[in-house]
């Protein structure tokens, strides 16, 4: 399997670490029914002011993935393995209390679901203040203020104002405003965004995803973004990894990967992508199946249960030979992992865009 | 908020005013004979009916409830013009046995509950909420099995057995304690704490149970919640996380549960610690009463505690409002 890590050209002699370098991160749950491979060798490196998406189903391990980077698996009964290179520093071996100075401080995110992400019993303000004081000496009239500011800073009108309210009294984009707010404080140098639009209506994702990139602009931060949704991707993203059951399946540049996806699995992801315009909550031709058991992935290419093009592949070498990363031809850093040759690809590319043109 | 606790309040009225109803029902119209106890033994048919009538039994149930409820907002004037005996507003009635109003025996004996159920009450939810969370954190743990175990026999022992046994333990055997009883903090400080340590000691071993149990399931339910992986995701200390984050959560539930237990046991509920310990409170008084088919006392045992409870449930209530503030009191 490739360990290569990064869709950037790197200049091998000069060029320095990247700044979040993942190398073969695997995240395993034991439990009663057997191990769950949550997250099963995946890397990837970003840096810093650039952004990338991570696009799965349900279950692909993203959220493993990212509590990870935030080495919150530290003190569960996860078996963490593989390397997280943080701007030279590995954090799965770091002990909690260094990981602890940097959660919320240099790494830090934003949750799914804002609603239940924030404290319900303590006002927005305070939440955003305690997170600035974690890490910083300063008074709590001060903290106080920089809450205000950073509420204004994500577009909430009259923060003086609102910085006094319970989450329960703001609206789901103001919400997530604030959490976002929050996991500015302190300006981190790493960003997570854990489907940060999925409890949204369509308008309130696109601000806040503009939000996020003005934001990124402004702080400079290097930004993962995670989301079933290639849609939330498309627009924001440098670099684009596609999960499937635990493990990279595509990963390149989001040009390379959006205008030349060479996986079946991301082929299905475009398709079921929300139309922006027309009914947008109507997803169109949503793949076929249901995720993997992470437990028992099935042998093989883990995708071919579901694959409709497993059949361009002879000798049924889908079902028993596990597909490796490979470079596709002509491209820097673009990975895919099918046994699918390029010139069935090509042809199977261009039935479904003569089938969508009609 | 003001009207909201003026509607509670009401309500709470009616409430009582419908358990005094069934009370008063079900103790006045049983077949028991208060005239003859009081009467004695070498008794006359003619003083029989006397008594009778200076106690208002030869009238109609219906009458003597209405002289009752009467006699709580005006009071009331009992016997003839040898004996008077006058109960002011809020009359609860005249015991049958000694004469005096049933109000002022039970205030006699209510700083007794009072000192009895706060004190075991702070120890019991202290222990209770601080083993509940260590077991929550060690969960699975050696801590935790310890707690759940101890818990367990709380649950399953008898509050007259451990009373009994702890007396015969610390009192008879060993003497490190002198024997327990109440006396009025006013009167001795020290002689009405080491008075009450045993008795304190007996609520808090049976109470502490389900305060750990409870601390401990609504914690592992918080420790699931997005907003403590949030807590963490900011880089706050583990201490901080569970402390702050987590019981400031897990408490919510328990304080119902406390407020009904502190007014139950305030209003009189520890009946048998306080006849293990010899303690003159009110369960006492309710027992005796019972026996003694003294009525006017029964009645009013019962709705003292039944206005304790009722009230804890309205303190219980705005407490939630202050703690909760999702929960709009209107
Ligand atoms: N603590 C745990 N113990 C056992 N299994 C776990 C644990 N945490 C996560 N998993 C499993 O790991 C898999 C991946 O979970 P993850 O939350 O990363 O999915 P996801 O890609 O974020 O999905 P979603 O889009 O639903 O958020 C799931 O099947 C989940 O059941
Ligand atoms: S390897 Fe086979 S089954 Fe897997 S995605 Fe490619 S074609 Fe489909
Ligand atoms: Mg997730």
């Amino acid at each position: 399997m490739s360990l290569q890590t990064s869709p950037q050209p790197a200049d091998v002699t000069t060029a320095p670490p990247p700044f979040l370098d993942v190398r073969d991160l695997r995240v395993h749950f034991p439990t009663e029914d057997g191990l769950v491979r949550s997250v099963d060798g995946v890397s990837f490196t970003l840096e810093k002011g650039q952004t990338l998406g991570i696009v799965g189903e349900s279950g692909s391990g993203k959220s493993v993935t990212s509590l990870a980077l935030l080495g919150l698996h530290k003190g569960t009964r996860a078996q963490v393995s593989g390397e997280i290179w943080l701007d030279g520093r590995e954090l799965v071996g770091l002990p909690e209390q260094e990981m602890r100075a940097l959660r919320g401080s240099t790494v830090s995110m934003i949750f799914q679901d804002p609603l239940s992400a924030l404290h319900p019993f303590f006002t927005v303000g305070a939440q955003i203040a305690e997170a600035y004081r974690v890490h910083h000496r300063v008074s709590k009239k001060e903290a106080r203020d920089r809450a205000v500011e950073m509420l204004r800073r994500v577009g909430i009108p009259q923060p003086e104002l609102r910085v006094k309210d319970y989450p329960h009294q703001f609206s789901g984009g103001m919400r997530q405003r604030a959490m976002i707010a929050m996991s500015l404080v302190c300006d981190p140098a790493l960003l997570i965004a854990d489907e940060p639009t999925t409890a949204l209506d369509v308008t309130v994702q696109a601000q806040i995803l503009d939000l996020i990139r003005d934001l990124q602009e402004e702080f400079g931060s290097a930004v993962v973004i995670i989301t079933h949704d290639l849609g939330v991707v498309a627009d924001v993203a440098d670099d684009i990894l596609v999960m499937y059951g635990g493990r990279r399946v595509e990963y390149g540049t989001a040009r390379d990967v959006l205008k030349q996806p060479e996986h079946p699995y991301t082929w299905g992801l475009l398709q079921s992508m929300p139309q922006i315009e027309g009914d947008v909550s109507r997803r169109l031709n949503p793949i076929p199946g249901s995720p993997p058991s992470l437990i028992n992935l099935p042998g093989g290419c883990a995708f071919h249960p579901r694959c409709t093009y497993k059949g361009w592949v002879p000798e049924g070498r889908c079902t028993v030979e596990r597909p490796e990363l490979l470079a596709v031809s002509g491209t820097a850093g673009h990975i895919a992992a099918c046994h699918l040759t390029a010139e069935s690809k090509t042809q199977i590319r261009g039935d479904g865009a003569a089938r969508a043109a009609k | 908020m003001l009207r909201y606790l003026v509607r509670r309040l009401l309500a709470a009225a009616v409430i009582l005013l419908v358990i005094t109803v069934i009370t008063f029902f079900i103790f006045f119209a049983l077949p028991s004979n208060p005239a003859l106890l009081a009467c004695g033994k070498t008794c006359s048919p003619s003083r029989l009916a006397e008594i009778r009538h200076s106690l208002g039994l030869d009238q109609g149930i219906a009458t003597q409830f209405w002289e009752f409820f009467k006699g709580l907002f005006v009071g009331r004037d009992y016997g003839d013009q040898s004996v008077r005996i006058h109960c002011g507003a809020p009359c609860l009635g005249v015991s049958f046995q000694t004469d005096t109003p049933v109000l002022t025996t039970l205030l006699d004996d209510f700083p007794a509950d009072l000192s009895l159920g706060l004190g075991a009450a702070v120890a019991f939810v202290v222990l209770g909420v601080g083993l509940g969370t260590v077991a929550a954190v060690r969960r699975g743990k050696a801590a935790d099995k310890a707690a759940v175990g101890l818990a367990l026999v709380g649950v399953s022992v008898q509050i007259y057995f451990v009373g009994l046994l702890l007396l015969y333990l610390l009192v008879d055997k060993l003497q490190i304690l002198p024997a327990s009883g109440y006396t009025p903090i006013t009167e001795d400080p020290a002689g009405w704490f080491q008075g009450l340590i045993l008795p304190w000691a007996t609520l808090v071993i049976v109470y502490l149970a389900m305060y750990t149990r409870l601390t401990r399931s609504s914690m592992l339910e918080v420790f699931s919640e997005d907003y403590m992986r949030t807590a963490r995701a900011k880089g706050l200390p583990a201490g901080t996380v569970v402390l702050k984050h987590g019981l400031r959560a897990a408490i919510t539930p328990i304080i119902t549960i406390f407020g009904m237990d502190v007014g139950a046991l305030i209003g009189g509920s520890a009946v048998i610690t306080e006849s293990v310990f010899g303690i003159n409170g009110i369960g006492k008084l309710a027992v005796d009463s019972v026996q003694n088919s003294d009525l006017p006392v029964i009645l009013g045992t019962t709705l003292f505690a039944a206005t304790f409870v009722v009230l804890a449930n309205v303190v219980v209530d705005l407490v939630y409002g202050l703690v909760d503030p999702r929960v709009r009191l209107a």
